[in-house]
């Protein structure tokens, strides 16, 4: 099943519906990279709400695209870990290192909102002529 | 494997065993009890507080006890069924425990009672050495059955105990508290097993959830000593609680306990620590943009 891609502002917003193949994972990441280009994103926002297991490959995937997004110049925040999830992940030692989260797409945005509120204030990122 | 087993303690006595032979020297033994009751019951409890035994039970309640243990003793024997027994053991337990008796009492008089029982059978045999190896033959199988019937039912009228308080102060001990909106804050206090933890974890995660939080205090004042297991929980607790957008700020590690993790080398380098539950409140509200501010310093100049 495809995992539709929505532009809101300049956040790409991934919604994952239900469980995904490796193959639907793989095909996810492509298209997120792809698009952060496309779109010129500053943020992706990945939506596991609907996902009641993580195997390794699915974290690895998640992973993946945080680092890549984060080389073509987008921040990646994985939003609405389910607790039992996170738990288990855990005690597998999947632990998303270095990938931000939060509590719900809501959190989600308010994150990379104060993330580019930052970058303006460092001086360093991409003035916000919206 | 036929059989059905319906006594779930010691092994059940050989049906053989109790061959009609035996059965009429057991009842010969139960008649001879029964004729010396008080004197037999008396000398038990004599031995009983030179023994200095039960110190917690007054002689008149010794004496009361040592009376139904008697009877109970001697109905066993009679009737080779040591459900009424145990019924009682447990009974007695649940009476004794909360006075202090210890383990080795109740096993001592249950043991002195079959001492006294097999000096009155050679008192009254001595004079016909082959009966009384018969008589014998019969008595200790039966006595030493009823002493590890006792001995059991207490121990496990004790591991009942222990288990409920157990379960009692788990389920005191783990609350989630908002202090502020979207701060909680967790304070464990105790000895923290992996069943704990991961209650524990759950719990949190939970809550997490539900108040919507974003920075959570653990304050593990109260916990007394830490291991790299314990240690480890307190790792996969604070990495659930990120995986779900949430801070978390380790605060009260006693000397001690730090002393611990650096020696055994435990890595808590992604856990922000701080000293004490008002420091670990003071930076969660900095994180979240709160300032406390005294109302005077408020007040307009004039």
């Amino acid at each position: 099943m495809e995992v539709p891609i929505l532009k809101q502002g300049h956040y790409l917003i991934a919604s994952i519906q239900s469980a995904l193949t490796d193959a639907d994972l793989s095909q996810l990441r492509e298209a997120l990279i792809e698009r952060v280009g496309r779109f010129r994103a500053r943020g992706v926002i990945v939506d596991v709400t609907a996902l009641d297991v993580m195997d390794s490959f699915a974290v690895r995937t998640l992973r993946d695209i945080a680092h890549m997004a984060r080389l073509r110049g987008a921040e990646t925040v994985i939003v609405g870990i389910q607790p039992e999830v996170a738990f288990a992940m855990v005690q597998l030692g999947l632990t998303l290192k270095g990938v931000s989260t939060a509590l719900d797409l809501e959190e989600g945005l308010a994150f990379l909102d104060r993330q580019a509120q930052l970058r303006i204030e460092r001086g360093s990122g991409r003035i916000d002529r919206g | 494997m036929a059989t059905k087993g319906k006594d779930p303690l010691p092994p059940p006595p050989d049906p053989q065993a109790l061959s009609e032979s035996t059965a009429a020297l057991l009842r010969e033994l139960v008649a001879h009890l029964r004729q010396n009751r008080t004197q037999l019951r008396e000398e038990w409890a004599r031995r009983i507080t030179r023994a200095q035994l039960l110190t917690a039970m007054t002689e008149e309640e010794i004496f009361a006890e040592a009376t139904s243990v008697y009877d109970n003793y001697v109905e066993a024997l009679e009737t080779g069924t040591f459900e009424a027994l145990q019924a009682y053991a447990r009974n007695l337990s649940e009476r004794i425990i909360p006075r202090g008796v210890e383990t080795h009492e109740v096993v001592g008089i249950v043991l002195l009672l079959r001492d006294v029982l097999a000096r009155s059978l050679f008192g009254k045999y001595h004079e016909d050495f082959d009966k009384l190896n018969r008589i014998l033959d019969a008595y200790e199988p039966a006595a030493n059955r009823i002493a590890n019937t006792v001995a059991v039912g207490f121990v496990q009228e004790r591991e009942r105990i222990i288990r409920q308080q157990q379960e009692a102060i788990r389920e005191l001990s783990t609350p989630v508290l908002q202090v502020r909106e979207r701060l909680l804050i967790l304070p464990i206090i105790g000895v923290i097993d992996p069943q704990r933890a991961r209650q524990l974890t759950e719990q949190l995660l939970r809550a997490i959830r539900t108040n919507r939080a974003k920075v959570v205090v653990i304050d593990i004042t109260g916990v007394a000593a830490m291991d790299s297991n314990v240690a480890n929980h307190l790792v996969q607790t604070v990495e659930a609680s990120r995986l779900l957008g949430a801070t978390v700020i380790v605060t009260g590690l006693s000397p001690e306990i730090a002393q611990t993790l650096v020696t055994i080398g435990v890595d808590l380098s992604e856990m922000a620590t701080v000293g004490d539950l008002q420091g670990g409140i003071e930076e969660a509200e900095r994180l979240l943009g709160y300032k406390v501010v005294p109302e005077e310093d408020l007040a307009p100049k004039a």
